[in-house]
């Protein structure tokens, strides 16, 4: 894929990455001196050696991923329930005014409130089920999606529009050639927010109340002093998070592979 | 004739300027006479009846009428704000007129036109689309083939896989006109579409759009604030100030034209320039 030009090229990245990770690697070495010295009680924060002795046992046994795999299924549909609901009524206010209308100031009211909020609500709606962290996750995520899909349908260059309606585009092909991809920036955006406030609502809706998943793995640490386990479960979720962000990042450089911006990434996809 | 061949030696396709110096040997013998009465091979022609159309109170263009014979090269010019871009918004049907009519090919305008193509000032070719599925937006049967061979004749035939993003501003209007000509419009319009461009390749698509234009026999209509533009490429030229026509003016220059040195083409120029 690199050409023997590049090879100068790599030598600089990976000196840049190394050197990236030099302060995380030199953080972590001192936290373990500290621990084992007995300067940091393990009560509070256990040494890095120990919360890798609680993955490798955690992955061992089973548990680590059944509770990332409950979690990220949770996290998943209430995604697809709560973006596909934010991206349907964002494409159908953005293309039509009556729909604006009807939709627009009702969303734009609702985004305010902080979905974190309505918690004690959806308890005594859902009980402490699936539906409550599901329903959850969904209201977090519609909203970012809604804003930018209708955002970036309006953004799309009139001048596209009109051109393609010289050339005798109907409405169903122009809302494919045309508005779609002209607002897949904005809504790829939009995916972004929703995927950061997919994550930590579940974990706000996890360590309230749930009998599965990574956050009631934490939470049940807590209760016995397992600080491993604890951090082990905040790690976790840096790396679910870490994932979706670069899932995302492939999206965007197959969809956005006209966009100059992204153009660098996607010659090299595209020759592959 | 040495000037305009130094032009197309400009270009750097080799086997695109052999082809367009051999079509412009056999046209100069002239295959088909030049000049308003020029028969059209699939050119429609144009008649506005008593136009007028007003924004509001503002009345840009007030009782025109016009014929533009089929297959004419007719240049429109006049000074920004005169109503030149209007004008071809109208026929283009992409406005309505406030009152009067407009025929093409003897069916009056309603809307926009499947034979009828308009050439914007900036290409306007989508982003994301490689530039032949930009040639063949329409997405015709068998629009793979046609855009190809539309391409192939404005020279960018190896561009076809390209992003529109990394073309210089004459490629993207050369694969703008390409787009323009798959569908075999009877009538191209064009906004001032060498504007932007700079003066060589300016020449350069003058010389493109002159020889497609005496290949397919569109009817053409040219809005420019170029006046040496319009005497380089029209059979007549008019110009628009206040709403009207003051001056409806033949260019008997024969073609292929070259640009520059020409006593008689600047001549015309002048008469021009005193009326815009």
């Amino acid at each position: 894929m690199v050409g023997p030009s590049h090879l100068h090229g790599t030598g600089a990245a990976a000196l840049r990455t190394l050197a990236s990770w030099a302060l995380p690697i030199v953080l972590l070495i001192a936290w373990e001196i500290a621990s084992r010295s007995g300067v940091l009680s393990t009560r509070l924060l256990p040494a890095p050696s120990a919360v890798a002795a609680a993955f490798w046992e955690s992955l061992r046994n089973g548990t680590l991923l059944t509770h990332a795999t409950i979690s990220t299924e949770r996290a998943l549909k209430g995604l697809f329930i709560g973006g596909g609901i934010g991206f349907v009524l964002g494409v159908l206010a953005g293309v039509s005014r009556p729909a604006e209308i009807v939709f627009d100031s009702s969303m734009q009211m609702l985004r305010n409130v902080p979905h974190l909020a309505i918690i004690p609500l959806v308890i005594l709606w859902f009980g402490i089920g699936e539906e409550a962290k599901i329903f959850l996750v969904a209201i977090g995520t519609a909203f970012p999606l809604y804003l930018n899909t209708f955002h970036g349908i309006r953004t799309v260059d009139p001048k596209l529009i009109e051109m393609a309606r010289v050339y005798g585009l109907g409405p169903v092909p122009l809302f494919w050639r045309v508005i779609l991809p002209g607002a897949m920036p904005s809504i790829l955006v939009g995916l972004r927010f929703s995927l950061g406030l997919m994550w930590l609502t579940l974990i706000v809706a996890e360590t309230i109340s749930a009998s599965s998943g990574i956050g009631y793995m934490t939470m049940n640490a807590r209760e016995f002093l397992q600080t491993d386990v604890v951090v082990l479960g905040i790690i976790v979720y840096a790396l679910l998070g870490k994932l979706a962000d670069f899932i995302t990042r492939l999206l965007e450089a197959r969809a956005l592979a006209w966009h100059p911006t992204y153009r660098r990434t996607v010659t090299r996809g595209a020759t592959s | 004739m040495r000037e305009s061949a130094s032009v197309l030696r400009l270009h750097k396709d080799a086997s695109f300027h052999e082809a367009d110096a051999l079509a412009e040997k056999n046209l100069l013998r002239d295959v088909r006479p030049h000049g308003k009465d020029a028969p059209s091979l699939n050119g429609q022609d144009i008649r506005l009846d008593r136009l007028s159309k007003s924004f509001g109170n503002r009345s840009v263009l007030s009782d025109l009428d016009l014929v533009i014979p089929a297959g004419q090269l007719l240049a429109i010019v006049g000074r920004s704000g005169c109503g030149k871009s209007t004008l071809l918004r109208l026929i283009a049907g992409l406005d309505r007129p406030t009152s009067g009519t407009i025929a093409i090919g003897g069916a009056e305008v309603q809307s926009l036109q499947p034979n009828v193509r308009l050439l914007f000032q900036d290409a306007r070719l989508l982003p994301w689309h490689r530039v032949l599925s930009n040639v063949g937006i329409a997405r015709t049967k068998g629009w793979q083939e046609t855009a190809a061979a539309a391409l192939a004749d404005v020279g960018l035939d190896d561009r076809s896989n390209d992003w529109p993003a990394v073309l210089s501003g004459g490629q993207a209007q050369r694969v703008a006109l390409a787009r323009a000509l798959v569908s075999r419009p009877g009538v191209l319009l064009l906004d001032e579409p060498f504007g932007a461009l700079d003066a060589l390749t300016r020449m350069e698509m003058h010389r493109l759009l002159e020889r497609i234009w005496r290949e397919h026999g569109f009817t053409t209509v040219l809005i420019t604030h170029d006046v040496a533009e319009a005497v380089a490429l029209a059979d007549r030229v008019l110009v628009i100030r206040d709403g009207g026509i003051t001056l409806d003016l033949p260019v008997d220059l024969p073609r292929p034209r070259r640009e520059g040195a020409d006593t008689a083409a600047v001549a015309l120029q002048a008469r021009i320039l005193e009326e815009v």
